[in-house]
């Protein structure tokens, strides 16, 4: 804290790095983006990224034998190295590119989940999981006979640990966790799941979409065996993101996607498989969207996790103590001290929806709805939550203009102060 | 500080929508509905039951029940006032647009989702009315 005090946080100089939050919307208000959880706003030097694949060195990778192609490869494998070492992961052949998160678990549920479980197996899952990280194990446990098992929450939306023995067993093969609920903010105790589920001999799959954006991520500290996320909500373009896996794991698996670059040898009635990662990249890789993700990840080393983290939670604490006052909100999830910078909330007698569409009329960009995570609704006997979602690049003044939006959303509903 | 509604005069919450979405017209269930449509929009969730007794090919009475922002509550209250005393026929020649002059609000495409699921579900029902013996109209996913 006293390193982050000794260097002031620069907000203005940060957003300035941002040139789509500098807009003025309809009405000549600024805009207030806090829906950076669904996606977050690119710093120049990822536009610059793309921009500089695209005008100086487009080529396909791993294939041409002339400059461009040699660039592009080049350019391709060094952001893969950063990943790695952002990571902290052994090697970066352990980074694999996909579309996404969605794909990077998909992954693991067809080469992996569908190769080695059998019926009888467990999948630990539980109810804050969003759909990507709970409908892939849906369909492995139907494919191969396995069982889902849920972990139950706590009354407040954490995992309750003190449930854990009854529900791993040397039965259970997998525990699909998320590292921060992208509803209730949540963030989870990776490590410690990551050591009881190999006590039992699982294996642990990370759903590190949400976390990755607010916190160091030590893939080996941490010991996880797969973890997926997504570029664009670390301030990368949409279309890439990244599966970790441990190398043994890798080359365990089965492929997922069959086509081009994923192959040794192609014979008329057989094929065999390239080492990892190319084994899982088939088919032309989004390398302008992986080249500028490596600037993106080198934007958020540079700024420092530490430095991120405290000015996520000052904003955080700040937005929770604003929007308690109101009359009729209520906030889900754990206390701060347990969650990363997302509030979910509702407010008495306006729907999120309406509360959304009213606070847009004021420049405020919240996400309403079920945000992907219907079981977790229904526990909470909702159809629907906002949530605004914080990012370094917010100020306390957003904060403010949040609060005073959702009040101005009242009185538009003739609810009284 | 100062609700900033100045904007908002001729804004989609005005009074018409509001009064609807406050005091519902016919919001419940029917003890004896000729036949009854749900569905939900699967976006925000939002959740919309139609009921009709229809006599002779007249809507007799109309009753809605759901969940949902204000929007498609208040539409869906709109459109029972609306269909009560009309036939079969004059429903199936209501158009999307007829539901959206009866909100007399602006509606942006995403909200216009919001606007027509009342209308969307009648109209299943109303199909599946005059195109007997027709499929179920209980979609099995539309508890949800």
């Amino acid at each position: 804290m006293t390193a982050v005090a000794a260097t002031a946080w620069d907000v203005a100089r940060i957003r300035d790095d941002f040139p789509i939050l500098l807009q003025r919307l309809a009405g000549d208000r600024p805009l207030v983006y806090l829906d950076t959880a669904a996606t977050a706003q690119k710093p120049q030097v990822v536009v610059d990224k793309v921009v500089e694949a695209l005008t100086l060195y487009n080529s396909n990778v791993h294939r041409g034998i002339h400059q461009l192609g040699d660039r592009m490869t080049t350019e391709l494998e060094a952001a893969r190295e950063t990943i790695q070492r952002f990571l902290n992961a052994a090697e970066p052949d352990e980074v694999v590119f996909t579309s996404g998160t969605t794909m990077a678990l998909n992954l693991v549920a067809h080469g992996w989940a569908r190769k080695f479980l059998k019926p009888g197996d467990e999948i630990l899952v539980n109810e804050m999981e969003h759909h990507a990280n709970l409908v892939p194990w849906q369909l492995a446990a139907q494919a191969t006979g396995a069982v889902l098992q849920y972990l139950p929450l706590t009354a407040d939306g954490r995992l309750d640990l003190s449930q854990l023995d009854q529900h791993l067993s040397d039965r259970t093969k997998l525990v699909a966790v998320t590292g921060m609920s992208n509803v209730l903010g949540t963030i989870n105790s990776i490590g410690e799941l990551a050591r009881r589920a190999h006590s039992v001999g699982a294996k642990i799959v990370v759903d590190a979409a949400q976390s990755v954006p607010h916190q160091a991520t030590d893939v080996r500290a941490l010991d996880v065996d797969f973890l997926a996320f997504s570029g664009h909500k670390l301030y990368g373009p949409t279309g890439v993101g990244v599966l970790y896996a441990r190398r043994e794991l890798l080359e365990a698996m089965d492929p997922f996607l069959a086509g081009g670059h994923m192959i040794r040898e192609v014979f008329h009635d057989h094929s065999t498989w390239a080492d990892p990662p190319a084994k899982f990249e088939a088919g032309t890789a989004p390398f302008v969207e992986a080249v500028a993700l490596g600037a993106a990840v080198e934007y958020v080393t540079t700024l420092g996790f530490d430095r991120i983290h405290a000015q996520e939670q000052a904003l955080l604490e700040h937005a929770n103590r604003l929007l308690s006052a109101i009359p009729g909100v209520t906030i889900y999830g754990p206390g701060i001290e347990h969650k990363g910078a997302i509030i979910s909330f509702t407010v008495d007698g306006v729907h999120p929806h309406d509360l959304a569409d009213l606070l847009d009329r004021e420049g405020v960009a919240i996400r309403a709805g079920h945000h992907c995570t219907m079981p977790l609704h229904d526990r909470l006997q909702l159809a629907a939550t906002a949530r605004a979602s914080l990012a370094f690049y917010n100020t306390h003044e957003e904060v403010e203009t949040l609060a005073v939006a959702i009040r101005n959303a009242r009185r538009v509903f003739r609810l009284p102060d | 500080v100062k609700p900033a509604v100045s904007d908002r005069l001729a804004d989609i919450y005005d009074e018409h929508v509001l009064d609807h979405f406050e005091s519902p017209y016919h919001k419940g269930r029917l003890a004896c509905a000729s036949c009854e449509h749900s569905d939900r929009n699967p976006i925000c969730g939002d959740q919309i039951t139609v009921q009709l007794q229809i006599n002779d090919g007249k809507v007799a009475e109309a009753y809605f029940d759901g969940k949902g922002c204000a929007i498609s509550q208040a539409a869906a209250s709109m459109l029972c006032e609306h269909v009560e005393g009309k036939t079969l026929d004059q429903l199936q020649q209501m158009a999307a647009k007829d539901m959206l002059e009866l909100l007399q609000v602006p509606l942006t495409p995403s909200r216009q989702k919001c606007g027509l699921l009342a209308w969307k579900v009648l109209k299943t029902l109303v199909y599946a009315q005059t195109h007997p013996p027709g499929p179920s109209t209980t979609d099995p996913g539309a508890g949800r």
